[in-house]
């Protein structure tokens, strides 16, 4: 990194962007200019737009009518009754997705940590329904979760002899979200993977430190892997948190936030209200208030970190 | 310390017989229930998957029968002809297959030129300009939905495939692309800079550096990039869904859920599960092919970023 060592380079002649530059600084920012200029057209310009449309009624066809705070008053003051039901849904499902997600792939990845033979083949079947995301096993889940679909031929093993049948999934404001969650499972693939790469990088000789101390299985687990998988465990739970509070393709497409809006999430009211009723200011504002959700949780996290997250090196 | 590290040395040569003695039933047991969940966990992942390609080969009327049947009987390989025959499938086909390629290109292209820039070159404020880079992965990208869908609708650029294409040409400008960035920098980090420091004193300029040397050499970066870039684009929904609405630029996602709307909607015992099967198969193909062949990159993708792909 240091260019100070750098033996003494042939000069060209020097052409500068801003005075006092070098050459070699005016090439790097060239260099990352393609990025400068996207960041600033289609990031941070919408960015700061869409605060101002949150402040106006416009329905983008009209003229654009300031309102200053009134959408985030109606929002904050739950006087909006989808929209509490929209924030309370998609707690839920949060709340279920992410550390469900996490403690699957963990289990699931320490397992193939044990010098599994196959572990390739393991591994593949894994991934193989993280990278099929999308519409078409949106489709294939919608019609796993019918009354009478995979799911429910799979739960009458067990179900039958007890004389219950199957919930309908799709049909009942009750079982609507946990069928969507236990989609959300099938999908564990790539935390698996970020798991197994972390598991493979804990030094052997931790964990025969530990055995000499006559630690068991699970000691082991819990005072050497543990606290060593700490920094993926967050990574995977703050990444986890952000990307599961903007789902959107699997309601849309399979219950389109029913019934009975039992399954609307945040971001599904914000496309009915943007894309379908051409409401931009309140639909903005909806995005402002997700965004500062997120961005909370994640503050709260990242603070949390400091606690419990262990960077080897970092306390020698 | 090194005495320690002889007494740990001394004892555990000392308990190396007792404890595999002592262990070895355990091991089995636990190596046994390893095993069985596994399986387990392994059948359901693909359980759905291989149930998907069975109802798409099934006779109309034969997909709900119980107990299931896993082997189609007959088994129709017409429904695909069908599939194709009765829709414009080959032309959603073909407009998912250039937008996913184009955006792929401009993604692999311009990311590594500015992961480049940032991991060989020094210029003013560039920490801050990373960490930048690096927060625009943490936001979520629905704040930006409404307002670039208003700068397309201003450059006319709506129901056509240039919103989906455009931004990706802008080096991990567009929302959740400066992952590629990240990740090609990583890569380019561990590469030895002796290589570009030798041509540099030899006056190549640093764009040959970039283009003769780091570019060749970053291949499994960039192939990762391209990949997981292919998939997102080939899986994308919501974008789409904005910015394209007529049935000349339909994607293979759009298509999917009309076709489960219109069929659904049809009534209950006319939904044709087979041929939306055999579709949803002709979309997930290309997904599996390249999966099966690149394997690798994927996984060495995620091991080197600590993040999926977006």
């Amino acid at each position: 990194m240091a260019l100070a060592d750098q033996p003494e380079l042939p000069r060209r002649r020097r052409r500068v962007l801003l005075p006092g530059w070098t050459w070699r600084e005016t090439q790097g920012f060239l260099f990352i200019m393609p990025w400068l200029i996207g960041f600033i057209v289609f990031i941070a310009g919408p960015f700061f737009f869409s605060l101002y449309v949150s402040l106006t009624e416009w329905s983008f066809i009209g003229d654009i009518k300031w309102l200053g705070l009134d959408h985030y008053v109606r929002l904050l003051s739950a006087d909006d009754p989808r929209f509490v039901q929209a924030v309370y849904n998609t707690t839920y499902y949060v709340a279920f997705h992410v550390p469900g997600v996490l403690l699957i792939s963990f289990v699931i990845a320490g397992l193939l940590n044990q010098k599994v033979r196959g572990i390739a083949i393991y591994r593949t079947c894994f991934y193989l329904p993280s990278i099929t995301t999308g519409v078409a096993t949106a489709v294939l889940w919608f019609w796993v979760l019918q009354p009478n679909g995979l799911l429910n031929n799979f739960l009458d093993i067990f179900l039958e002899p007890l004389g219950v049948s199957g919930p309908n999934w799709l049909g009942s404001t009750s079982w609507a979200m946990p069928g969507l969650i236990i989609m959300s499972f099938w999908t564990v693939g790539t935390t698996m993977i970020i798991f197994l790469a972390g598991f493979q990088g804990i030094p052997q000789h931790l964990y025969e430190a530990a055995e000499i101390d006559g630690a068991g299985w699970w000691a082991k687990v819990r005072n050497v892997t543990i606290p060593m998988m700490t920094p993926q465990i967050f990574l995977t739970s703050v990444i986890g948190v952000i990307g599961s509070f903007q789902v959107f393709t699997a309601a849309l497409i399979i219950t389109d936030g029913g019934p009975a809006d039992a399954t609307l999430f945040i971001l599904l009211l914000l496309y009915q209200m943007g894309f379908r009723a051409f409401n931009m200011g309140y639909a903005s504002a909806i995005a402002w208030v997700l965004f500062l959700i997120i961005l909370f949780l994640t503050i709260v996290q990242f603070l949390s970190a400091r606690r419990w997250v262990y960077y080897e090196g970092e306390r020698a | 310390m090194q005495r320690i590290g002889q007494i740990s040395f001394q004892a555990r040569e000392g308990t190396t017989r007792r404890r595999t003695l002592l262990a070895y039933g355990q091991t089995t047991l636990g190596h046994l229930v390893g095993y069985a969940t596994l399986f387990f966990v392994a059948v359901i992942s693909l359980l759905p998957l291989l149930w998907m390609v069975s109802t798409s080969l099934k006779e109309f009327g034969r997909e709900f029968l119980f107990p299931p049947q896993w082997i189609p009987n007959p088994v129709v390989f017409g429904n695909y002809m069908t599939a194709f025959e009765t829709s414009n499938l080959a032309r959603y086909f073909g407009n998912t297959l250039m937008i996913a390629v184009l955006a792929t290109l401009g993604t692999v292209l311009t990311s590594s030129l500015v992961a480049f820039g940032f991991a060989r070159l020094e210029f003013f404020g560039k920490r801050v300009l990373f960490i930048i880079l690096l927060s625009t992965l943490m936001l979520p990208g629905i704040v930006t939905l409404v307002p670039t869908f208003v700068l397309f609708r201003t450059l006319g650029w709506i129901d056509t495939p240039l919103p989906l294409i455009v931004p990706w040409w802008f080096g991990g400008g567009a929302f959740g692309g400066a992952f590629y960035v990240f990740l090609i920098r990583q890569f380019m980090l561990q590469l030895p800079r002796e290589l570009d420091e030798a041509a540099l004193v030899d006056g190549a300029s640093y764009f040959r550096i970039y283009w003769r040397i780091m570019l060749p050499l970053s291949k499994p970066a960039l192939a990762a990039s391209a990949i997981f870039s292919f998939i997102h684009h080939w899986n994308d929904f919501l974008n789409p869904l904005i910015f394209l609405n007529s049935e000349e630029w339909r994607t293979l996602a759009l298509y999917l859920r009309f076709f489960l709307y219109t069929e659904v909607g049809g009534g209950a015992g006319l939904t044709r599960w087979n041929l939306m099967m055999a579709a949803s198969v002709v979309m997930l193909i290309p997904v599996l092919v390249i999966f099966f062949s690149a394997q690798r990159y994927f996984i060495r993708g995620v091991a080197l970023t600590g993040i999926a792909g977006r």
